[in-house]
């Protein structure tokens, strides 16, 4: 039996709108990953905890209410921090197209915003996971 | 001693984190890490916790985490839910309802899929067991699937096992299987402010004089509401003196040396799978036995025993 | 409705041109789909005549408008009479900036204030609470004290004109900013008129800005619902709300069932306490989605008209104003694509028609550029012209409940009603409104529709313009709102002063008496009121109800 891929579903801050990331969820389980959701109102310690506990491949971000530049950063930055180096951290959510290089150049790699297909985001998870 | 080994009874969380990874993905890694783990393990008391779906297995392990983290246990957690046979993937939802542990130094929690072990408990939640126990945790308490095999499974990795039932979850105890109910340690049924709290007690009672008649010792049932946090130390307590009972009457080792053979016995089935599938050796020699029995020129036991008589030679 | 002979001809001759003309057709050129559906799935035939609607005795069943079951209409004249209220949904960053939309909106032709807040603040946190991080007016105005409240009516007449505030879990407390903001410029609180969206219910069920358990949030619902029958009764104490079903994923039939469900509760409970029905009933409002599917979202406002008149009256109502429903309608945020955003306009423009042939009796339009930002000036202007467009040039006004008769809506608004009293069956089932969603059942059902509708898009089984379908390269370039960067600092500084500046002795005063009376049974409203006056935040006067209430903690299903 091959490998799984495990993926951390999060949703960082106090946004409540979690259609998307649980139909992301579901998509990545019909992918054939192991899926754990996080659930709502998660800080950065808790996600990034719960990602170590887990050991993941990927860390998902969802977020709707404009916050991502402060909440997605940290949890990047605290991975960093914390010498995870080999954990892929995506996002998806409301995020203006501008706003997205600059979340890529803090190690948020993948940024997929409304009307993205769930393939691309398999596929993505797929080409890039670090393990 | 390699260097995963050592951070691991450390108790370094990364460490661990990694070599149940590697555990679950069969990596030789991990049975050659494993092998000093071994003996620095024993010290952990391990709880199954099965039961139908809703019946607030979580919710219970959740609560009773939280009284032994009062008493200043170490706790490790595995979750263990199903992996879907079509797409091989698995929405592991035990965590998320775990929220009140996240901040919790000293609680780990593992989340598992059964990756296609069918009904049972995978190789791998063994290897989860003695990696935590390893590391320093007192607890570890192990939730499973709640349907089929697993449930029943649970007894032989488990020192103790409760089995959590739900008042008028379906209709009474008769129509659960009659396997799974005679593998508690302790009942507990939770939601008990619900309808119908009293008849399930009372039909408990009854199997429990039946299935006990004969035994030492009477299967205790605690009443619980874990939500609000009532019962929970009574069930508790059930598990210490549960705990006693094993030491006093010799029958923790025996308990250990079950699982341990269980455990056995799966590492070695695990390698012949190995040898036969994996490494190629005799996969010609099972393609063509597969083809000769669907011909019906041959079948399956005389099979067997060709291809065993090819290993063993 | 029709003579049962006629009716029979007729069905005869429709299997007759069924199977002599319409198959012909079809077997030489198929039809585009093998099955035509509407969004809840339900099948959809190639045409509706008389047969179809069947029992429907006119009187009875279908009635006039301001007369029940008020399924044509809540008044008799209804636009003919008066247009619609136009009230945009609005609110970013601090008080001040959202105080100069308001007056540009105003400017611009808008007839109603509709209030936008931030998370921290519909989470009852101040701006500078640690959970508070990054949060500040992104999605809404942040408001921790009655001094914001003041700044963001500033010179706008509220004895004139109407504010509804979608605010939940701390409704009673942002509602208490209102009042005493009106009462200190000297209006009485008896002549401001508004809505507070307060419905607890269906945040536990979709929107997820809970604070309590449901217990205490009830209590304090129906608090509310006392206080505004006694003390404001211009003011609509709730607006059950169907629109956050419905953007979570649930179908249409499910908003109508849910919503609806979820105020026969609520109307449950305020009965139980002891309150007469004809007292707080009148008061009682609801807010519905407009999404694409034009007609089925008309049957389904036509449909709620009539089940929560049949309901009312059942629940011992005698006054007509207890059993009209009054609504307000927002377009589906959920159907905006990032994609080619202008094209946004012309759904909104279509689901706007929608809810105005079904009747609501106030409006949001959304912006283009809502699926990228919070709207920007311009986005937010086309989008208010959409309504005016509607209103002065369609003509739809010209007459009560046009499509009322067409054989196709008639069917689908029966059609709906049955389902929805299906799906009450398998709430009661399960022990009720409470106990269904703490044993995850609406979550359930709105996960299950969400992904099933998501598998639809990715599988082409459903078209969404321009995203995967007729999709384009070409770079969007729209203007995006941009909030003032200074705007949490200056809040943050605002609330140190505050507290620095306050009676501190006349705060802790007010909120130990709001802690007793929390912890016995009075009214909670007139302590809340004291805490507010004595320049309470918005955070002191919540902790105090979380301490009391404890905080809900909700059993996450996919």
């Amino acid at each position: 039996m091959e490998n799984k891929i495990r993926v951390l579903i999060a949703k960082p801050g106090l946004d409540g709108h979690d259609r998307g990331a649980k139909v992301v969820a579901r998509a990545l389980r019909d992918a054939g990953m192991e899926v754990i959701y996080t659930g709502l109102h998660q800080t950065a310690e808790m996600i990034v905890k719960a990602a170590i506990q887990e050991d993941v491949d990927v860390v998902g971000l969802s977020l709707l209410s404009g916050a991502h530049m402060t909440l997605f950063v940290d949890v990047a930055e605290m991975l960093k921090n914390k010498g995870i180096n080999d954990v892929l951290v995506i996002g998806g959510g409301i995020i203006p197209e501008e706003d997205i290089p600059k979340l890529n150049n803090k190690g948020i790699k993948g940024v997929f915003g409304p009307g993205t297909p769930c393939d691309d985001i398999v596929e993505f998870i797929k080409k890039n996971v670090k393990r | 001693m390699n260097e995963l080994a050592k951070k691991t009874l450390q108790g370094d969380t990364r460490s661990i984190a990694r070599l149940i990874t590697l555990a679950e993905n069969n990596d030789k890694k991990a049975a050659e890490t494993l092998k000093y783990l071994h003996p620095k393990t024993g010290k952990a008391h391990v709880i199954g916790v099965t039961g139908v779906m809703g019946s607030g297995k979580s919710t219970l392990i959740c609560e009773l985490t939280n009284i032994f983290r009062k008493q200043g246990k170490k706790v490790g957690i595995i979750a263990v839910d199903p992996t879907s046979p079509f797409s091989g993937g698995a929405l592991l939802g035990d965590r998320v309802r775990m929220m009140q542990l996240a901040n919790d130094e000293d609680v780990y929690i593992r989340s598992m899929g059964t990756r296609g072990m069918l009904g049972g408990l995978t190789s791998a939640v063994y290897d989860v067991v003695e990696i935590l126990d390893a590391s320093g945790k007192d607890i570890i308490l192990v939730e499973t699937v709640g349907v089929g095999q697993a449930e029943v499974d649970i007894i032989k990795i488990a020192d103790t096992t409760l089995v959590v039932i739900v008042p008028g979850l379906g209709d009474s105890i008769q129509t659960l299987k009659a396997g799974v109910m005679e593998i508690a340690d302790i009942y507990v049924v939770n939601k008990a402010d619900r309808e119908g709290v009293n008849q399930t007690v009372a039909e408990l009672e009854s199997l429990v004089e039946i299935t006990c008649a004969n035994k030492d010792k009477k299967t205790p049932i605690i009443e619980s509401i874990a939500k609000e946090k009532k019962g929970i130390k009574e069930i508790v307590t059930e598990i210490n003196n549960h705990k006693k009972y094993l030491i006093e009457t010799k029958k923790y080792d025996k308990k250990r040396r079950l699982r341990y053979e269980t455990e056995l016995i799966e590492i070695i089935r695990k390698k012949l799978m190995n040898f036969i599938y994996d490494e190629g050796k005799l996969k010609k020699t099972v393609d063509k036995q597969l083809d000769k029995i669907s011909r019906k020129e041959t079948d399956p036991y005389t099979a067997a025993e060709e291809i065993l008589n090819k290993i063993l030679k | 409705m029709f003579d049962k002979k006629k009716l029979e001809l007729i069905k005869k001759e429709k299997e007759k041109w069924n199977k002599e003309i319409y198959q012909k057709t079809t077997s030489l050129k198929p039809e585009r789909k093998e099955r035509f559906e509407n969004l809840s799935s339900n099948k959809i035939k190639n045409l509706y005549a008389p047969d179809d609607v069947k029992d429907a005795d006119y009187l009875r069943d279908i009635g006039f408008p301001g007369q029940y079951p008020y399924l044509r209409g809540i008044h008799s004249t209804m636009y003919r009479g008066r247009l619609w209220t136009m009230r945009q949904f609005a609110g970013f960053g601090s008080a001040e900036e959202t105080n100069q939309r308001y007056k540009y909106l105003l400017d611009h032709g808008e007839t109603g204030l509709s209030v936008a807040f931030d998370y921290p603040t519909l989470y009852g946190y101040d701006t500078d609470h640690p959970l508070s991080r990054g949060e500040f007016g992104k999605c809404g105005v942040a408001i921790s004290s009655l001094k914001d409240m003041e700044i963001l009516f500033k010179e706008i007449p509220i004895d004139k004109i109407t504010t509804s505030m979608t605010i939940n879990g701390p409704a009673a407390i942002v509602w208490a900013f209102y009042i005493a903001n009106a009462e200190n410029r000297g209006i009485s609180k008896k002549a401001i008129g508004g809505t507070i969206q307060n419905d607890i219910l269906k945040e536990y069920i979709a929107q997820k800005s809970y604070i309590f358990p449901p217990e205490p949030s009830m209590r304090l619902i129906v608090d509310t619902f006392e206080y505004g029958y006694k003390e404001v009764p211009r003011w609509n104490t709730i607006s059950i709300s169907g629109y956050h079903i419905r953007e979570a994923g649930s179908t249409a039939v499910q908003e109508l069932a849910f919503t609806v469900g979820d105020g026969v509760e609520y109307v449950k409970w305020a009965i139980d306490r002891g309150l007469k029905i004809d007292d707080f009933a009148p008061r009682l409002s609801f807010f519905f989605n407009a999404h694409n599917d034009f007609f089925e979202e008309i049957a389904k406002y036509r449909a709620a008209r009539r089940i929560w008149a049949r309901e009312m009256k059942n629940l011992g109502a005698k006054k007509s104003r207890s059993m009209l429903m009054r609504f307000h309608t927002q377009t589906a945020g959920c159907s905006l694509t990032a994609q080619q955003p202008e094209i946004n306009i012309v759904r909104v423009a279509i689901q706007a028609l929608a809810a105005v042939i079904g009747g609501t009796q106030s409006l949001h339009t959304n912006s283009m550029d809502e699926a990228l930002a919070l709207p920007s000036e311009k986005a937010v202007r086309i989008a208010l012209r959409t309504q005016q467009i509607i209103a002065e040039e369609s003509e739809v006004t010209n007459t009560v409940d046009p499509l009322g008769g067409s054989y196709y809506i008639e069917w689908l608004t029966d059609e709906m009603e049955e389902q929805t009293y299906k799906y009450w069956d398998k709430v009661e089932r399960l022990g009720g409104v409470i106990p269904s969603i703490e044993k995850g059942f609406y979550q359930r059902e709105i996960a299950n529709a969400s992904y099933k509708y998501q598998k639809e898009i990715e599988d082409k089984k459903r078209t969404i313009v321009g995203v995967n379908q007729y999709k384009t390269d070409e770079e969007t370039e729209i203007p995006i709102l941009k909030m003032d960067e200074k705007g949490e600092e200056r809040q943050i500084k605002r609330l140190k002063n505050l507290r620095k500046e306050r009676d501190k002795e006349k705060v802790q005063k007010s909120l130990n008496n709001l802690r007793k009376a929390a912890e016995g049974t009075d009214n909670m409203m007139p302590y809340i009121l004291e805490c507010v006056h004595a320049y309470a935040t918005l955070g002191e006067t919540c902790q105090v109800l979380r301490d009391v209430f404890g905080e809900y903690e909700e059993p996450a299903i996919y």
